[in-house]
């Protein structure tokens, strides 16, 4: 399976999304400059962590309008496999590909330490694998890492089992405890916390691969 | 000609930094402030010969798609001479 990074000018969690799916779980990373006009053969695409344009105007406001948005739009578009973590979900949301926004933490302090998911839902290709009865231990980065949506768009996430995480001991305020949605087609996974820095045990939890296990298992399947 | 956006929370979202702010207003002895938002804005120059009717048609467009992000923040356009 062939995973493609995204690089903006800015990003710095893109090798820490290669390493996994390389080193880790075996597959394929194939960096792609944010001013390619396509997206080569690849068969998914992780938008990575990082500070794209610096953050400036809004965190993903301007990556938005990077040329290799247009094909990923499409790539999402046609059922391909789009995850976005970290700043790669501010992005996905300024972008209009997951609903909601991504606002500074309620404590306002930037806040880096291993928090505690639990799986949303166990019906997407980012999370089949994980299990409801348990929680997964990775970490966050973020200054503006609090999710928000309108009570109606939050209702409508619930209704159609489209909470793919949510903290256990919400760490900066985030809406009914959401660190993950999926779209409507749950081809596209917007993540707050780095599953890709929790893959291995020198990184101190395993817990992330789930994520990349889940979405390699419906690669082969398919 | 130039222009001027106002960009701002919507009431319904949470405002941490104004919130501080009111807070901290309160420490240094003004209670009379019951709240405070912060909010933004830009000051945009046009190129000589723009119309006014081109330059709001523009600027509304750009406050909508680039400056303010709809889902969490509202806008307000003025245009200056």
């Amino acid at each position: 399976m062939t995973f493609g990074v995204i690089v903006f000018p800015g990003s710095n969690r893109d090798h820490d999304a290669a390493y996994a799916v390389a080193n880790v779980l075996g597959q394929k990373a194939e960096f792609i400059w944010h001013d390619s006009t396509s997206l080569g053969a690849v068969d998914a695409v992780i938008l990575p962590g990082g500070f794209s344009y610096g953050d400036y105007l809004r965190c993903g406001a301007i990556a938005k309008f990077s040329p290799v948005m247009t094909a990923v739009k499409k790539f999402a578009g046609d059922g391909g496999l789009v995850l976005g973590i970290c700043n790669g979900f501010q992005i996905l949301v300024e972008a209009g590909l997951l609903p909601g926004a991504l606002i500074r933490n309620r404590g306002l302090q930037f806040i880096c330490r291993e928090v505690q998911l639990r799986p949303g839902t166990t019906d997407s290709p980012f999370t089949c694998l994980a299990r409801k009865d348990r929680t997964y231990r990775v970490p966050i980065a973020h200054g503006e890492g609090c999710y928000f949506a309108d009570e109606r768009t939050l209702d409508e996430l619930e209704a159609e089992d489209r909470i793919a995480f949510r903290y256990v001991g919400n760490p900066n305020g985030s809406v009914r405890d959401i660190a993950g949605v999926l779209n409507r087609e749950r081809n596209v996974m917007g993540l707050m916390p780095h599953p890709e820095d929790a893959t291995e045990p020198l990184m101190g939890s395993c817990d992330g691969l789930v994520v990349f296990q889940s979405m390699l298992s419906v690669a082969v399947r398919a | 000609m130039k222009a001027r956006v106002f960009v701002s929370f919507k009431s319904t979202v949470l405002d941490p930094q104004g919130q501080t702010i009111c807070s901290k207003l309160h420490d240094l002895g003004y209670p009379a402030i019951a709240d405070v938002r912060q909010g933004k804005f830009f000051d945009i120059a046009l190129a000589a010969g723009t119309s006014a009717e081109q330059a709001r048609r523009d600027i509304e467009i750009i406050a909508q798609d680039v400056l303010a992000n709809p889902v969490i923040e509202e806008y307000r356009v003025e245009i200056l001479d």
